[in-house]
This record gives C-alpha cells, sequence and structure tokens, in this order.
C-alpha cells in the first residue's frame, strides 16, 4: 500500500514537468515560434550534428565494441573504462577537457591548427566532437554487449560453410546484433541531441554555426522568452518520444 | 579417404591418440559416453580446435598437421558441419541459409540460389525455401541443416547429433532419410551420437570413445558380439563381464564363477550374455542350467512388447523377457527372483 502511494508520487514527478511544458505552450503562437530563421537555424544544426554525431560513433563504435568484445590485450580494463568515463563524467567537464586536448592551445589542438590549420573550438565540427564523446560510449555498451552474448556457434557454422572472418562478421554477426545496433544508434542519438554542457563549453553559443537545440532554449530561457523556450522544447519532446516509440520493443515491454 | 590421428588437450579432456579411417563412401559413427570427446574430435576434422600432435589428411591432403607445420583454415576445407543444435541463421531465409556456402565459395548471388534450390529439392523442402528457420519444425530444420551443408559439395560430411534435436516422433523418418543421403554421399561422413539404434542405422563402421580414447572399432555385429567395455555393452544391450578365465568359464573379481565359453582362453578375460539368453523364474529352477543367481529385481525398463528387466545378483544382469511374462512372474522392484544362463550362452574371449 505504501509502495503504491509512494510509487504513485514518483510518476507524478516524471509527469508533472511534461505537463507543465503542456499547459503552457502557446499553442496559437506555436509555429510562428518555430518557424523564426534563428529556431529553424537552431533545429537544422541540432539535426546535423546529432546525425554526424551518431555516424561517428557507429563507425567508430563498431571496431572498438568488438575489440572489447572479443579481442584479450593488457589494458582491456582500462580501456572499457576509458569508454565509459564520458557517461557518468559531468558534460562540462567533458568540454573543458576536450577544450584542453582540442582547444587551439591543446597538446593536440595546437597539432592541428599547426599541420592542418583548422581549430574545432566555437566550430561546428567542434560540436560534432562533443556531441560524439558523450553519445558514442551508449553506443559501444550496447554493442559490446551484443557482441558478447552472440552465439558463437553461428559464426563457426559460417566458418565451416567457407566463410572467412570479415564476411562472417558482415553477413552473420552484424545481422544477428541488429536491434542491439538499433537500439545503441537511437540512444546514442538521442544522448547527442539534448547534448549542452560539453557542447557550450567547448565549441560556445554562436547562432548558425554551434547554437544547437538545447543551447537555443537555454538562451530563449535566459532572456526571458519563455514561450520561445517551450516551443522549442516541445520539439525535443516530440523527437524523445518518437525515440521511445522506436525502443519500446527493447524497454518499455517487460 | 579419411586419416587423422587426433591429439589434443582441452581443459580436463584429453584425446589421445585418437584415430579415425575411413573410406570415401562410407560413413563412421564416433560413439561414446557424454564428454569422452566426440565433439571435440569432430571439431578437430573440421578444423575449429587445432591438434596439438597427430594428422588430419583427407584424399592425401593434409588439412592439420603439426608435426610439418600444416594448418589449412576451417574456412578453407572441403567440409560439412552439421551442428548438434542446427545453427541454422535465424536473420536468412531458409533458400540463403543454403546458398550462404556456395556464396562463400565464390558463386554469384544467382548461381548460388539456385544450387541452394537444387539441394532442397533435393531433400523434398522445396516448398519452405522462403520460410525463415524459426518457423520450421524439428524434422524441417534438420533437412535444411543437412543441406546447408550439403551445398558446397563437401568431401568430408561431420554430423554432431544430428538427430538429437528431434522428438521421439519425427525421429525414425528423419533417421532413415539421413541413412538414405549418406548412403548416396560420395565423401567421408563422420556421425557423432550416442543413440546406438542412430551409429547402427548410418554408420559402416564404429568408433568407441571413451575418456578421450578409441576403446574399440568395429560394425555393429562385432560390437555386439565382442563388447570390449561396459560401455560398449550397455550401449548394444549384452551384459559384459570381465575377469579370469580358468577353462570352465570366467572367475569374477568377487569370486562368483559363470560357467560358459570354449575352453581355449586363459588370462584376463571377457565374458558375454546376451539379455534373451537370461531366464528368470520366482523359484530356483531345476534342470540344466549351469549358472543361477538369486536376486533380487532392480528395475524393468519396459520396450515395447519386451522388457528389460535388470537383476541385483551377485553377478549383477540385465534379461530380456517377454511383457507377459513380466505380468505372470509378478515382477516389479525389489521382487527375489533366479536369474539362470545357460553355459553354451555364455561367450568368453580375451580382454
Amino acid at each position: 500500500m505504501i509502495a503504491i502511494v509512494v510509487a504513485t508520487i514518483a510518476i507524478a514527478f516524471f509527469a508533472a514537468p511534461l505537463v507543465g511544458l503542456l499547459l503552457r505552450a502557446p499553442w496559437g503562437n506555436l509555429w510562428n515560434e518555430l518557424s523564426a530563421p534563428a529556431t529553424v537555424e537552431a533545429l537544422k544544426l541540432s539535426l546535423v550534428c546529432s546525425a554526424a554525431a551518431t555516424v561517428l560513433s557507429v563507425a567508430f563504435g563498431v571496431p572498438l565494441a568488438w575489440v572489447l568484445a572479443r579481442q584479450q590485450f593488457p589494458g582491456r580494463r582500462l580501456a572499457r573504462a576509458l569508454v565509459a568515463l564520458p557517461m557518468v563524467l559531468p558534460p562540462v567537464v567533458g568540454g573543458v577537457a576536450l577544450f584542453l586536448a582540442f582547444g587551439r592551445r591543446g597538446f593536440i589542438g595546437q597539432e592541428l591548427d599547426d599541420w592542418f590549420g583548422f581549430t574545432l573550438p566555437y566550430t561546428t565540427l567542434g560540436v560534432i566532437v562533443a556531441e560524439t564523446f558523450v553519445a558514442m560510449p551508449f553506443f559501444v555498451i550496447t554493442v559490446e554487449a551484443a557482441l558478447r552474448s552472440v552465439d558463437h556457434r553461428y559464426e563457426e557454422a559460417a566458418t565451416t560453410l567457407g566463410s572467412g572472418r570479415i564476411t562472417t562478421f558482415r553477413r552473420v554477426t552484424l545481422p544477428l546484433i541488429a536491434p542491439s545496433l538499433a537500439a545503441g544508434a537511437a540512444l546514442s542519438w538521442a544522448r547527442a541531441l539534448g547534448e549542452f554542457g560539453a557542447t557550450i563549453t567547448f565549441a560556445g553559443n554562436l547562432p548558425g554555426r554551434t547554437q544547437t537545440m538545447p543551447l537555443a532554449i537555454f538562451l530563449e530561457f535566459e532572456n526571458g522568452n519563455t514561450d520561445g523556450a517551450i516551443a522549442l522544447s516541445l520539439v525535443l519532446v516530440l523527437i524523445s518520444m518518437a525515440v521511445l516509440v522506436g525502443l519500446r520493443d527493447r524497454w518499455l515491454r517487460a | 579417404m579419411l586419416d587423422a590421428v587426433i591429439d589434443v588437450r582441452l581443459g580436463r579432456l584429453h584425446l589421445d591418440e585418437v584415430t579415425i579411417e575411413a573410406a570415401a563412401g562410407t560413413t563412421i559413427a564416433i560413439i561414446g559416453p557424454n564428454g569422452a570427446g566426440k565433439t571435440t574430435a569432430l571439431r578437430v576434422l573440421a578444423g575449429l580446435v587445432a591438434l596439438e600432435r597427430g594428422h588430419v589428411s583427407l584424399d592425401g591432403t593434409v588439412l592439420d598437421g603439426p608435426g610439418v607445420r600444416t594448418w589449412l583454415e576451417p574456412e578453407a576445407r572441403p567440409i560439412g558441419f552439421v551442428f548438434q543444435d542446427l545453427h541454422l541463421f535465424p536473420h536468412l531465409s531458409v533458400l540463403d541459409n543454403v546458398a550462404f556456402g556456395p556464396r562463400c565459395r565464390g558463386a554469384r548471388r544467382p548461381d548460388a540460389r539456385r544450387r541452394a534450390a537444387g539441394w532442397l529439392e533435393r531433400l523434398g523442402i522445396d516448398g519452405l525455401a522462403g520460410e525463415r528457420p524459426g518457423a520450421l519444425s524439428g524434422g524441417q530444420a534438420q533437412r535444411v541443416a543437412l543441406a546447408r551443408a550439403l551445398a558446397t559439395d563437401p568431401r568430408l560430411l561431420l554430423l554432431d547429433e544430428p538427430l538429437s534435436a528431434l522428438d521421439a516422433g519425427t525421429r525414425p523418418s528423419v533417421r532413415r532419410d539421413l541413412a538414405r543421403h549418406l548412403d548416396m554421399f560420395a565423401g567421408v561422413a563422420v556421425v557423432v551420437t550416442h543413440d546406438p539404434v542412430e551409429a547402427m542405422a548410418l554408420a559402416d563402421h564404429i568408433v568407441v570413445l571413451e575418456d578421450g580414447r578409441v576403446t574399440q572399432v568395429g560394425d555393429a555385429a562385432e560390437l555386439r558380439e565382442r563388447p570390449r567395455s561396459a560401455y560398449v555393452a550397455e550401449f548394444v544391450g549384452v551384459n559384459l563381464y570381465r575377469g579370469t578365465a580358468d577353462g570352465d568359464g570366467l572367475v569374477l573379481a568377487n569370486g562368483t564363477h559363470l560357467i560358459g565359453g570354449d575352453g581355449t582362453v586363459r588370462g584376463d578375460a571377457l565374458a558375454v550374455v546376451h539379455p534373451r539368453a537370461v531366464a528368470l523364474h520366482r523359484t530356483r529352477p531345476d534342470g540344466t542350467p549351469r549358472n543361477v543367481w538369486a536376486g533380487t529385481v532392480g528395475h524393468v525398463d519396459p520396450e515395447g512388447d519386451r522388457a528389460r528387466v535388470h537383476v541385483d545378483a551377485a553377478v549383477p544382469v540385465t534379461a530380456e523377457v517377454t511383457a507377459s511374462s513380466v505380468a505372470e512372474l509378478g515382477l516389479g522392484e525389489g521382487t527375489p527372483v533366479w536369474a539362470s544362463v545357460k553355459a553354451t550362452e555364455v561367450a568368453v574371449f580375451e580382454a
């Protein structure tokens, strides 16, 4: 009985902010708010950067997850801890750390600047780097777990049929973990889309270049334009809901 | 022609110079108790486990020869493998499962599919081409697994407990089918099983593997008539006794004298009594039987219209009697009985 009451309070706690958002939404004015050029720009930037971060997460994450799951090497535990670190690190700290490494004076950023003449901080590329930094661990952890749980005997069956390692991975292993690939990609994409702390620290808040949706929402809210903040928030709520629905088979069906 | 001497350690298992030889067109069954190393032997032949010593060669080509530093990757071996749990690829259709092998060996997709379709037809399952493995019955999945293994035209076909995933009802028909396909198969087939009927139905020769060693090689009749271990005796269903032959019969370790044999064997010897040669009585039988023991019924295994009755006595013995005599004698667990065996039914031979 007590548990039910407490659980109800907890659920209300999760529902209340959403209700608040919906109650205060400037429904009549919504389209105007959303079609403002600055908003469209922020939304576009958010989608482009989060999509790019997801692509990078998958491109680097699949080989990384495979190495972590299947290869024995000294320092594997350390490597796994490093990969998981951004998940627990406060994003702002991540942003500062990125800045110290990849900033113009950073020990890697300086080399990049000297050799190739490009800088990451305060650029769209910097946003993508920051988002990838915080988002890729979600993909890697999900896919690594899937790779560990894949039945090796399917791969052995492929081998006895004449399939080399790469073919086996491509035609057997990856299809078998397809649901986890999709879930991992969706998770990291959602994480990238909502990224705030690392982005604002590392890439700043330049409209059209580094100002993504969360940054725009924060700015609107700070400047007293609550309606604009709510309108933008609703868009992100909608997108989050879509991700949740997409993942429902994995999480919501217990 | 398969010629293999398998010597490898895996954890507590040690396959100790397990020799497997078979001519093309023949089927070998490897039988043995659980943990004897049957599956490991098969995996060595496939190249999923590497040898430490010995060799595996097929048609004169060395596939694995640590002594001559030769190793052929499993994907490069001309083999087909039917796994115990089949392991059909769940994300591919039946047709693409079977086409997988030809594709990996360089066939273009349409050619591979055509060949796969041909195999499905030969196995009488062409109607299933578009199905996913998850939608198949056990017997259907078994046939698909066989088609997949055969589709690469292997010269060595390896089957690990090929019928164990099937329920008892479908097993006989699939077994008959499998026997037919193995008869037509031009290469060497090696079947791992713990089912005697399966071994006898499918194989020309039987290799008995116990605790990593070959304890006997022979055809079914040889194994039944001359079992070399308690496992083989149990496997082909005969009573096997080990002891010392003294000319009149066999003296067991507990001193019991089993009369029989032709008197030519001396020293360490084995005696075999077929369960059907054992008669059971409620009272001490009079007449001629030379071997009579009092005991109690351990348990009764009905097998169709007959039953195997295990008798705990000075000489533990299994009798095979008709179901009606079980009823007439009122045999059940704990029933006191007399078991008798004619001396002429006791075969004694060198251990």
